[in-house]
């Protein structure tokens, strides 16, 4: 069970995330939705240990992935090291595997900046389920792609999702895309003392 | 294509036109030889292998010098580019020395160290550490938070992340610390020899000197040019070539 439980977060003293706790369950995935600017990247940052000046208590699985807004690959490595490197005990059989799996079949000597938009958000969902982790936070990683390719992304990552079942939580401002992957839907609204879960 | 291919040639013959026009202008050895009139300098110095003993001397004095500053101002640029208060600590000292004249340094090591190699390779380091690490510091200020962000995420180990995501972003900035290293490195090696030791292209300098021999002056410098243009062709560029083939794929 992955508890997150924050009294506060403040930058630079002004406050950004209020008192906020929930759960997920081993295989539940929930959305996070909200107003832009409320503190929602804030609270995945947390979650992930990236952000760790806060006040409150974060318990999470050592297996984690991150799936940024931002494919955020190493753009100076192929398609294959991308998924490897953050995973060393992986085989690169397996990897060539998780990419085939992604739609990224036969792209493994490429460098990233070889693909499509479509396709490194694709190959960063790979480097995210090749460790086959416990807890996958996304934050908007469907965001700037065109409405094919966003379906496209969306049904793949259902279908990651429903055979790796890693607890779940994403950042969305689409509905159809939170009611599609989420089994619950978390909204963060903005407070003066900080944003809150409504 | 194929004219751009010329022009580095094409200057290079200017610059050896305008060599010639001066040499018949003064029309005396002593003052500036003509180009030709140092082939049969240079041949006498490298058949007598006078010319190999204090080209390798030097080249050992340059190399030594080059991975030492490269390597400490690497890691001092890197902690002072990714450490603010690191760097509030240190940026005086880097003024300091940045600002210290070269041949200060260099008599410093001399009279504490001693007339030694260690003092001669110490002087050259300390002239270039403060160099290397400015122009590092920089890139660690432009290193990305999210791939830093990412790394931490999917645990990467120190070694992976200095191997995958730290050195490649730093890459331009290593390259043109090397480039503006080696060349700026092995004029203060002559200046050391000349100052200070019994071997080098600078100590032959000075001896030359002393016998105001321009020919032999310019025979001795041109062979350690040729050395760094070759280092340039055959280290530097293709380094580059190598660090940047993701951005030309």
């Amino acid at each position: 069970m992955i508890r997150v439980d924050i009294t506060s977060k403040r930058f630079a003293g002004i406050p950004v995330l209020g008192a906020i706790r929930f759960e997920i369950a081993p295989g539940e995935t929930l959305a996070l939705v909200g107003p832009s600017g409320v503190g929602k990247s804030t609270l995945l940052r947390i979650l992930a240990g990236i952000d760790a000046a806060f006040d409150g208590r974060i318990e999470r699985p050592d297996s984690l992935a991150f799936v940024f807004q931002e494919p955020t690959l190493l753009p100076w490595r192929s398609v294959l090291q991308n998924v490897l490197l953050p995973h060393p005990q992986l085989s690169p059989q397996r990897a060539r595997e998780m990419l085939a799996q992604s739609g990224l079949e036969g792209k493994d000597d490429l460098f990233p900046r070889q693909l499509s938009l479509g396709q490194q958000r694709r190959l960063s969902l790979a480097r995210a389920f090749a460790g086959a982790p416990d807890l996958l936070i996304m934050d908007e990683p469907f965001v700037s792609l065109d409405e094919d390719t966003a379906d496209r992304m969306l049904t793949l990552t259902e279908e990651l999702i429903a055979r790796h079942r890693p607890a779940t939580l994403f950042v969305t401002h689409d509905m159809r895309e939170a009611d599609r992957l989420a089994d619950r839907i978390l909204r963060l609204d903005a407070r003066a003392d900080g944003a809150r879960l409504a | 294509m194929q004219a751009t291919r010329l022009i580095p040639f094409l200057s290079l013959a200017g610059l050896l036109s305008l060599w010639v026009v001066a040499a018949v202008l003064t029309d005396d050895i002593q003052i500036l030889p003509k180009p030709w009139q140092l082939g049969p300098l240079f041949l006498q110095e490298a058949s007598s292998g006078e010319l190999w003993t204090h080209l390798f001397a030097t080249i050992v004095r340059v190399l030594w010098a080059f991975g030492l500053a490269m390597t400490l101002g690497t890691i001092l640029g890197l902690v002072m580019g990714r450490s603010a208060r690191t760097n509030a600590w240190l940026d005086p000292w880097l003024v300091v020395f940045l600002n210290l004249p070269a041949l200060v340094l260099i008599v410093l090591c001399y009279l504490w160290i001693g007339l030694t190699e260690a003092a001669a390779i110490t002087a050259v380091t300390l002239n270039k550490v403060p160099n290397v690490a400015v122009v590092i510091r920089e890139g660690a200020r432009a290193l990305d938070p999210d791939l830093d962000a990412m790394a931490r995420v999917y645990r990467m180990s120190w070694r992976a992340q200095m191997q995958h995501v730290i050195f490649p972003q730093l890459a331009p900035f290593i390259a043109a610390a090397a480039r503006s290293g080696v060349a700026v490195i092995w004029k203060i090696v002559l200046v050391v020899e000349f100052l200070g030791r019994s071997s080098g292209i600078g100590f032959q300098i000075h001896l030359y000197f002393q016998l105001f021999d321009v020919a032999m002056v310019l025979v001795y410098a041109f062979s350690f040019i040729c050395v760094m243009l070759l280092v340039e062709w055959l280290l530097l560029q293709p380094f580059e070539r190598h660090a940047r083939r993701w951005r030309d794929a």
